[in-house]
C-alpha cells in the first residue's frame, strides 16, 4: 500500500506545532498503525531526521498509553480498538491519513503526538481507591458479591485510561473516565463505605483539572476503546446529586 | 564468593512464621525517618510502594511510562494462582508449593516458593478487599479455573484481564499513599544507574524522558522492582519500553545476575506476520482449558483446517502427555510445538505455528459459552490476524514471554548488594527454570504485599544509614557524569544504522542461538557474535536529535547499548549450565524422544554471575539448593 501521511509535528509544550507531510510506499496491510509509524520513524533517522515521538508500550490494547487522533477519530476508525490494535488493513491503497495529538484543554502537547495526561492520575488520587491497608483484608469469600454485579463492576473498571473519552468530547469532558472508577466502586460493597465522598472528592478533582461538563452527546462511549457506556455517567451523576445533598 | 541465602532452619511450613518473628522492627514512629526509592510502578514496585507508604516509610516510585497505571503487568490475561482450595479439588499450600517446586524442574529455593504458595491466599483477599472484580460464580463467591502444570483448579481471574485489574488495584492503593504525601511519584523517568556509597546500595540517577535532564535521587534503601529481559530477543510478548537497564546496571555495580539463561518462552502467541513485525502477542494459556492444540499429521498437508480430517490430525499434547495434556506446562508445550514445526509440519504461510482449536468446546458448550470466557482474546486475535477463530482455528507459535533469570536476592528478597532489593520478575527466586502459567502476578503481588515490607525493617534494624549522604556526594556525581558522557557519546557517533536495527539483529542472533534450544556450537558462536555486533553499535550508530528533550531514538538506544552487554551473560549462562532443565533445554541432553535432562549431581545451583568488565567472562558463583521437601525426581506430565 503508498500511504500519505499528514502528522501534527511539535518540538515541545511551549512551541507552536503544524502539520508536515510523510509519504511512506511499502506498507504490508499486516502492519498495526504503530508499526507503520515505526516504519516512517526508521525512514527518518536514515535522513538524520526525528522520528514522530508517540506514546505507546504494550502494543496489545490495554495499557492505554497510545493517544492519537487517526482521521478525526480518537484511536481511529475501527470501533473498540485501540491504535495499536488498529491494522493496515482497514485503510486504503493511496489513502491520505491525518495524525494528531489527543486534544483538549488539560492535555497538553509534550511533543508531537505526546500529551500530559497526569491529570487521571490526578482524579483517581483525589478518591479513587478503597482505604484498606495491606494486611487488613477479610477472607475473599466472606462477602458474597451477585455475578451480575461483580460482572457490572468489571465493565467500568475496564477502563484503560487512555482519554479518548476526553478527546472525542465536543466540550474536553472526562466523565465517562471518571465515572468508570466511581461506578466500579459503587457497584460492590467494598466500594460503600466511602461512595459518598469518593464521588464529591472525583468530581471535584475533575472540574479543577479544566475538564468541560456532558452534555450528551456520547461521543466518548462512541471512542472509547472498551466500550465503556455512558450509564456510568448517568450513574455518578445520580451518586453526585444524592451526596451532595446528604452532607 | 560465599552466597549466603538466610534460609531459615526448621521446619519449612513454619520457616516464615518463625523468620517474621525473629526479625526486628522499627517502631512506628522511626519508619517515617526512612525513605525507600523504588524503582518501577508494576505489580511488584506498585504493592511495595504502597504498603511502605501504609506503613509509615517516606516514599519515592519512579516509572518510565506517563502513569504508574500503565506497568506491563497490566497486559497479563489469564489469572493469578492462590491456595485457597474454594472448589475442595485437593488444593493446599503445600500442594501449591509441590506443583511450583516441580514446575520450576527442581531450580528454585524450596523456602521461597513455600512462603510464596503460604502468602498466595492472602493476596487474593487483599485484592477483593481493594475492589478488585474478580470472576464470580452466581452464588457470590469467586470462580476459578486450570492452568498449566496444575491438575486443580486455583486460578483467579477477571475475564482475560487479570493483570489489569490487580495493577489497577495497586495502582488505587499507591494514589492513596500519594495523595496522603507518603509517595511522592516520579513518571516519565528512567533510571540509569544505582549508586553506591561505602558499599550500600544509596540512591540512583534517572534521565527526565521529557527535559533530558539527568538527576539524582537518595534514599536509604533501593528496591528494583523493573521486570524482566524478555525483550533481548526484540520479538517478545513484552511492552515495547521494558529492558534490562536497572537490572544490568546493578550487576555492573556489583549485584549478581541469577540465572539469566531462564527465559519463558510461551507456546501460544500469535505467530510473526512479516518484517514489520515490533512484538508478538499472547493469547492466553488459559485458552489451552478448551482449545485443542494439533498440526497435519503428515508433512505438507495444505488442506484447509476444516478440510483435514480427525484421522490425519496429530493432537500431539495429548497423545504425549495424556495426563495434562493441552495444559503441559509451558517450556513442555512450547518445545513440542517447535518439534512438530521442525519436521516440516508446522501451518500457516510460514510453516511456524499449529492450530488451537476450539471447534470441539464450541460443539460442547456452544458459542456463548466460549464467548464468555475468552470473548475478549477472540476479538483481538481476530483484529491482528484477520481470521475468525469461532470458525478457523486459530494459529499460534511460541514466543518470548517471561523471564525467570533475575538478580540474585536472598531470604529477604535483598541482592548480594546492601541495601538493594529485588522484587517481582526482575529477582530470579520463586520460578526455577520455568514458570508455572497465573505464578508470574502471584509471585509480583506477594514480593511487593507481604514479603519485603517486613524485611526491609529488618535490614534497617541491622543498618545504621549514613544520614550525611545527599546527592552532592561524588559516588553521585560520578554516576551523572558517567550517564551524561555516555548519552553525548550515543549522539555523536553519526553513524548509518538505527538503534532499533542493532536490537533486531541481536534479538535474532539470541533467538537462534540461546532461544527454545541451546547447544554447545550455537552458544559459542554467539558469544563470539555479540561482541561485534556490539562494536559495530559503537561505530556505526545514528542517533538523531538533542540530549536535552524528548528523544524515544536516544531512549532506544540506551537500552539496546545494556541489551547488548547482557546478552553475553546470558549466553555465558546457557553453556556453562551443561544439562537440560525447564526453559533451558541443551540439545546434548534429552531422552530419545525429546525430554529434557537434568544433571541435578552437577547443575542443583543457582548459577550467579559476577561482573568482571565488558566483554570478559564474569565469574559463576553458586548457591547449592537443596531438596529436603519435594525430592528430586524426573518431571513428568505423561
Amino acid at each position: 500500500m503508498k500511504l500519505t501521511l499528514n502528522i501534527w509535528r511539535q518540538k515541545d509544550k511551549n512551541s507552536k506545532g503544524q502539520f508536515e507531510n510523510y509519504n511512506l510506499n511499502e506498507v504490508s496491510p499486516d502492519m498495526s498503525f504503530l508499526e507503520m509509524l515505526d516504519v516512517l520513524n526508521e525512514d527518518l533517522l536514515h535522513k538524520g531526521d526525528e522520528p514522530v515521538a508517540f506514546d505507546h508500550d504494550c502494543r496489545e490494547g490495554i495499557c492505554g498509553a497510545c493517544s492519537m487522533t487517526i482521521n478525526g477519530r480518537p484511536h481511529g476508525p475501527e470501533k473498540q480498538t485501540t491504535t495499536c490494535q488498529l491494522h493496515m488493513r482497514k485503510f486504503n491503497d493511496g489513502e491520505t491519513i491525518t495524525i494528531e495529538p489527543f486534544r483538549a484543554k488539560p492535555f497538553p502537547v509534550i511533543r508531537d503526538l505526546i500529551v500530559d495526561r497526569t491529570s487521571f492520575d490526578r482524579i483517581q488520587q483525589a478518591g479513587g481507591f478503597v482505604s484498606v491497608n495491606t494486611g487488613s483484608s477479610p477472607d475473599s469469600n466472606a462477602v458474597p458479591i451477585a455475578k451480575v454485579a461483580a460482572d457490572k463492576a468489571f465493565d467500568a473498571a475496564a477502563c484503560i485510561g487512555c482519554g479518548a473519552c476526553v478527546a472525542a468530547c465536543p466540550n474536553g469532558a472526562a466523565m465517562l473516565f471518571t465515572s468508570a472508577k466511581i461506578g466500579q466502586f459503587a457497584l460492590l460493597p467494598q466500594g460503600q463505605p466511602e461512595r459518598k465522598e469518593r464521588v464529591i472528592a472525583m468530581v471535584k478533582q475533575m472540574d479543577s483539572e479544566g475538564f468541560g461538563a456532558c452534555t450528551n452527546h456520547y461521543e466518548c462511549e462512541a471512542a472509547c476503546p472498551k466500550g465503556i457506556s455512558v450509564e456510568f455517567i448517568a450513574m455518578m451523576n445520580r451518586d453526585f446529586m444524592k451526596a451532595s445533598f446528604s452532607r | 564468593m560465599k552466597l549466603d541465602s538466610k534460609i531459615p532452619s526448621g521446619p519449612i511450613a513454619q520457616s516464615w512464621d518463625k523468620y517474621r518473628f525473629d526479625m526486628k522492627l522499627i517502631n512506628p514512629a522511626n519508619k517515617r525517618k526512612f525513605k525507600i526509592l523504588v524503582v518501577g510502578t508494576g505489580l511488584a514496585g506498585g504493592a511495595a510502594a504502597a504498603t511502605f507508604g501504609e506503613l509509615g516509610y517516606n516514599v519515592e516510585t519512579f516509572t518510565y511510562n506517563d502513569s504508574p497505571r500503565r506497568a506491563h503487568s497490566i497486559a497479563a490475561q489469564g489469572g493469578i494462582n492462590a491456595a485457597k482450595n474454594y472448589q475442595n479439588d485437593g488444593d493446599s499450600i503445600w500442594r501449591l508449593f509441590y506443583d511450583t517446586v516441580k514446575g520450576g524442574d527442581y531450580r528454585a529455593r524450596e523456602a521461597n516458593v513455600y512462603r510464596l504458595a503460604q502468602v498466595s491466599a492472602n493476596i487474593i483477599d487483599q485484592c477483593v478487599a481493594q475492589g478488585v472484580p474478580f470472576a464470580r460464580e452466581y452464588g457470590g463467591t469467586l470462580a476459578n479455573r486450570s492452568f498449566g502444570g496444575a491438575q486443580v483448579s486455583r486460578t483467579f481471574y477477571a475475564r482475560g484481564q487479570t493483570g489489569q485489574q490487580l495493577l489497577l488495584g495497586a495502582y488505587s492503593a499507591l494514589n492513596r499513599q500519594i495523595a496522603a504525601g507518603k509517595v511522592k511519584s516520579h513518571t516519565r523517568k528512567e533510571m540509569l544507574d544505582v549508586v553506591l556509597v561505602d558499599g550500600y546500595a544509596r540512591g540512583i540517577v534517572t534521565r527526565d524522558l521529557v527535559t533530558g535532564k539527568i538527576e539524582s535521587h537518595v534514599g536509604d534503601a533501593v528496591v528494583l522492582a523493573t521486570g524482566g529481559y524478555g525483550n533481548v530477543f526484540f520479538l517478545s510478548t513484552n511492552a515495547q519500553a521494558c529492558n534490562v537497564t536497572a537490572t544490568y546496571r546493578a550487576y555492573k555495580k556489583g549485584a549478581l545476575f541469577a540465572n539469566p539463561c531462564f527465559t519463558q518462552i510461551h507456546p501460544t502467541c500469535i505467530p510473526v506476520s512479516g518484517d514489520h513485525q515490533s512484538k508478538l502477542t499472547l493469547m492466553s494459556e488459559s485458552l489451552r482449558n478448551d482449545g485443542r492444540i494439533w498440526v497435519p499429521k503428515n508433512k505438507g498437508d495444505n488442506r484447509a483446517p476444516q478440510d483435514i480430517p480427525e484421522q490425519d490430525r496429530d493432537y500431539y499434547l495429548e497423545r504425549k502427555y495424556p495426563s495434562f495434556g493441552n495444559l503441559s506446562p509451558r517450556d513442555i508445550s512450547s518445545r513440542a510445538a517447535k518439534q512438530v514445526c521442525d519436521e516440516g509440519r508446522g501451518v500457516g504461510s510460514t510453516g511456524y505455528g499449529v492450530y488451537l482449536d476450539f471447534a470441539d468446546a464450541i460443539g460442547r458448550l456452544g458459542k456463548h459459552a466460549i464467548e464468555e470466557r475468552y470473548g475478549n482474546l477472540f476479538e483481538m486475535y481476530e483484529r491482528i490476524t484477520g481470521e475468525d477463530p469461532y470458525t478457523t482455528p486459530m494459529r499460534i507459535y511460541p514466543a518470548s514471554h517471561y523471564t525467570m533469570g533475575g538478580l540474585w536476592v536472598d531470604y529477604n528478597l535483598m541482592s548480594n548488594v546492601p541495601g538493594l532489593h529485588v522484587i517481582g520478575e526482575a529477582n530470579f527466586s520463586d520460578h526455577g527454570a520455568n514458570r508455572l502459567g497465573a505464578s508470574a502476578l502471584m509471585q509480583g503481588l506477594a514480593d511487593g504485599y507481604f514479603v519485603i515490607p517486613y524485611t526491609i525493617g529488618h535490614f534497617f534494624a541491622n543498618n545504621p544509614v549514613d544520614k550525611s549522604v545527599t546527592t552532592s556526594h561524588p559516588e553521585f556525581q560520578k554516576a551523572e557524569q558517567e550517564a551524561k558522557e555516555k548519552i553525548n557519546l550515543l549522539l555523536s557517533i553519526n553513524g548509518k544504522r538505527t538503534p532499533t536495527s542493532f536490537h533486531k539483529e541481536l534479538g535474532t542472533l539470541i533467538w537462534d542461538k540461546v532461544g527454545m534450544a541451546r547447544n554447545e556450537a550455537g552458544l559459542k558462536e554467539a558469544i563470539a557474535r555479540i561482541p561485534q555486533i556490539r562494536e559495530e553499535f559503537w561505530a556505526n550508530l545514528n542517533v538523531t536529535g538533542e540530549p536535552d528533550s524528548l528523544n524515544m531514538a536516544l531512549e532506544k538506544a540506551l537500552r539496546v547499548a545494556d541489551f547488548l552487554e547482557f546478552a553475553e551473560v546470558m549466553a555465558w549462562d546457557a553453556l556453562e549450565r551443561d544439562e537440560s532443565c525447564g526453559g533451558h533445554f541443551r540439545e546434548e541432553h534429552q531422552t530419545p524422544d525429546g525430554e529434557a535432562v537434568r544433571n541435578d549431581e552437577k547443575f542443583a545451583h543457582v548459577a550467579a554471575w559476577e561482573y568482571t568488565g565488558v566483554g570478559t567472562k564474569p565469574n559463576r558463583h553458586k548457591e547449592e539448593l537443596t531438596f529436603e521437601n519435594v525430592p528430586l525426581s524426573v518431571r513428568s506430565y505423561k
